[in-house]
């Protein structure tokens, strides 16, 4: 085969590159270790720079931008078609992207185009140093089954990974790799699904779920709707962002866009303290990943505590307000 | 308009047991249902044909001969007419070999309907696979625009105007007919069947279509038509040993957590 080298595409928004880019540049790592191949950060952007030196300090050996300013918004029509030609240039052996919304548009769209394997939202990743393949492990059935997936006969083996599985590796800003422009253009007239109007959530209606490093999430075991604010204020407290179960946003007691689990958003904050939520499957395949959870249920049966690091067996209205409290003292 | 939808007949995930013993999935009993993802997308194509009773809503499915109910249930809430697209080359297919199959299907349809399709409403994602790649391959397989999540839509002239979710918070797209949307949770649940629409969904002749049905080469169908392979499935491990506080008063085993947290550097 002549296809060699471990890209990691580094996703970006108006330039700034997004945290799942630079994640995975630890894991292809070492992938790329296994079988002695470098590691490549490639960019498709209107301007490439912060990413590119944002990928150098995380350890990329080489960065491959495509420019201009058909890029400047994602836009499937114009992305696509560098990517594709980018690995037909260059031919990597294998590429990651992040799990996000950006890369599950443009990664099937991409692999379909080459006739390539992708496999959705890895959790885990590994390479056979034999043959050089990727086993991408994955979760199905809503977190209640594993499996690992092989592209065996088609290249580049692509996957999207999850955000926030991997961390960050250490920064280095003195590190230095050479980058290669590729000159690489999508005319208008190729823009078939056009952007029309950006509604970035503001204020109060911001949830920003994926990036918080503590969620406290309430579900319906909190009783009342008006017990969200028992949530929030510990929330408040502990530096965290509110998150929810379905049962919870199904009943009215919160917007979606506070929802954690299958049917909203995938976290994996350093810290998640589950409120009166059982742990439905779907919820856990939302949330399982987090660095330490902490249950809080009266149910001492509940699914949510074999999943929990620390459980509390208790009462939601007695039990938040005492924890705020001590968590406020902590702090002050 | 023509709006096809892409169905798929899925076990109800909420109703999966591990059997404790062999420790895989007990999918007997489990209860199948049309994937949740593409409820919403079904529904959101009947309200389109809601406002204009000239809008045709078909819906396609590729699955089992068992996969039949789940089509007749998409015709108790709205849609006219349904395809199951069955056969066993089909079988073991990943979603670069499903994507395929269904986008040939689509000429079919078209052919044997006397129309043209101008969008195509896919859910996200399945809650089985979980992929959410099968709408945007098949995208690219027909050579037609995609825009993902999609919370809203409606027809403006020949463009299709989306809503769609980011983490960001929301994008209005437009894409040139035809085109094809995957749909995640809207603002709106999907209709109910009344009794009187499940009886004449159950009467209704599901049409059948096979590898000689359509225009495919068999040698993208199936297993022996996928670039990914699956190497083996576990169920994943979820005890982590925690540690349950039951103080006697919540003060109590809110201190106990909060030590806890503090020794292990969590805060």
């Amino acid at each position: 085969m002549d296809n060699k080298n471990l890209w990691v595409y580094i996703e970006q928004s108006y330039g700034e590159p997004k945290s799942v880019g630079l994640e995975l540049l630890g894991p292809g790592r070492m992938l790329a270790d296994k079988v002695g191949e470098k590691l490549v950060a490639v960019i498709i952007a209107g301007d490439a720079s912060k990413a590119a030196a944002a990928a150098i300090a995380y350890g990329a050996d080489e960065v491959i931008t495509c420019e201009g300013p058909e890029y400047e918004d994602y836009n499937t029509d114009a992305y696509a078609p560098a990517l594709e030609a980018l690995i037909q240039e260059f031919k990597p052996s294998v590429m990651l992207i992040g799990a996000t919304s950006h890369g599950r548009d443009l990664g099937p769209r991409v692999a379909c185009h080459l006739k390539t394997g992708l496999t959705a939202d890895c959790t885990s990743l590994d390479r056979d140093v034999e043959t050089g393949k990727v086993q991408w492990t994955r979760p199905a059935f809503g977190g209640n089954l594993m499996a690992t997936i092989e592209c065996p006969n088609d290249f580049p083996q692509i996957g999207t990974v999850r955000p926030g599985v991997f961390k960050k590796g250490a920064k280095d800003e003195s590190r230095t790799a050479p980058i290669t422009k590729f000159d690489f253009h999508v005319s208008e007239d190729q823009i078939h699904a056009k952007l029309i109007e950006r509604i970035v959530d503001a204020g109060a209606e911001l949830v920003k779920l994926e990036d918080a490093d503590i969620i406290c999430s309430g579900g319906r075991g909190l009783g009342k709707p008006e017990n969200f604010s028992l949530v929030q204020a510990l929330a408040d407290a502990i530096g965290g962002v509110v998150g929810s179960s379905r049962a919870a946003v199904d009943a009215g007691w919160i917007s979606h866009a506070h929802q954690v689990g299958q049917t909203g958003k995938t976290v994996a904050p350093k810290l998640y303290i589950a409120c009166g939520i059982s742990g439905a499957i779907q919820h856990l395949a939302g949330m399982s990943g987090s660095d330490c959870i902490v249950a809080i249920n009266k149910d001492p049966d509940a699914p949510i505590f074999e999943v929990a690091n620390y459980g509390i067996v208790g009462d939601i209205n007695t039990v938040l307000p005492a924890l705020t409290e001590a968590i406020k003292k902590l702090k002050a | 308009m023509n709006i096809l939808v892409c169905i798929k007949q899925v076990p109800d995930t909420t109703e999966i047991k591990i059997d404790p013993v062999t420790n895989t999935l007990i999918r007997e009993g489990v209860p199948s249902i049309v994937n949740t993802f593409d409820q919403y997308a079904l529904e959101m194509a009947v309200q389109i044909k809601d406002k204009d009773p000239d809008t045709k809503v078909i819906v396609a499915s590729m699955g089992p001969p068992q996969a039949e109910v789940a089509i007749k249930t998409c015709l108790s809430v709205g849609a006219d007419k349904g395809y199951l697209i069955c056969g066993r080359e089909f079988a073991g297919a990943d979603t670069l070999s499903t994507s395929y199959i269904i986008s040939r299907s689509v000429e079919a349809i078209e052919k044997l309907e006397g129309i043209k399709f101008d969008a195509i409403f896919c859910g996200k994602q399945a809650i089985d696979g979980d992929t959410a790649q099968v709408g945007p391959e098949m995208a690219e397989h027909l050579g037609i625009p995609q825009i993902t999540y999609a919370i809203e839509a409606e027809f403006v002239e020949n463009k299709l105007r989306v809503k769609r979710e980011t983490e960001d918070g929301y994008e209005i797209r437009e894409a040139a007919c035809p085109c094809l949307i995957t749909v995640t949770k809207p603002a709106f649940e999907p209709r109910y069947a009344t009794v009187k629409s499940k009886m004449a969904a159950n009467r209704a002749k599901i049409p059948m279509l096979g590898v000689a049905d359509m225009d495919i080469d068999v040698e993208r169908c199936g297993l022996k038509g996928s670039a990914t392979k699956v190497k083996k499935t576990f169920v994943p491990v979820r005890n982590k040993n925690g540690i349950k506080i039951k103080e006697e008063t919540p003060e109590e085993s809110v201190a106990k957590l909060v030590e806890l947290l503090t020794g292990a550097g969590v805060i």
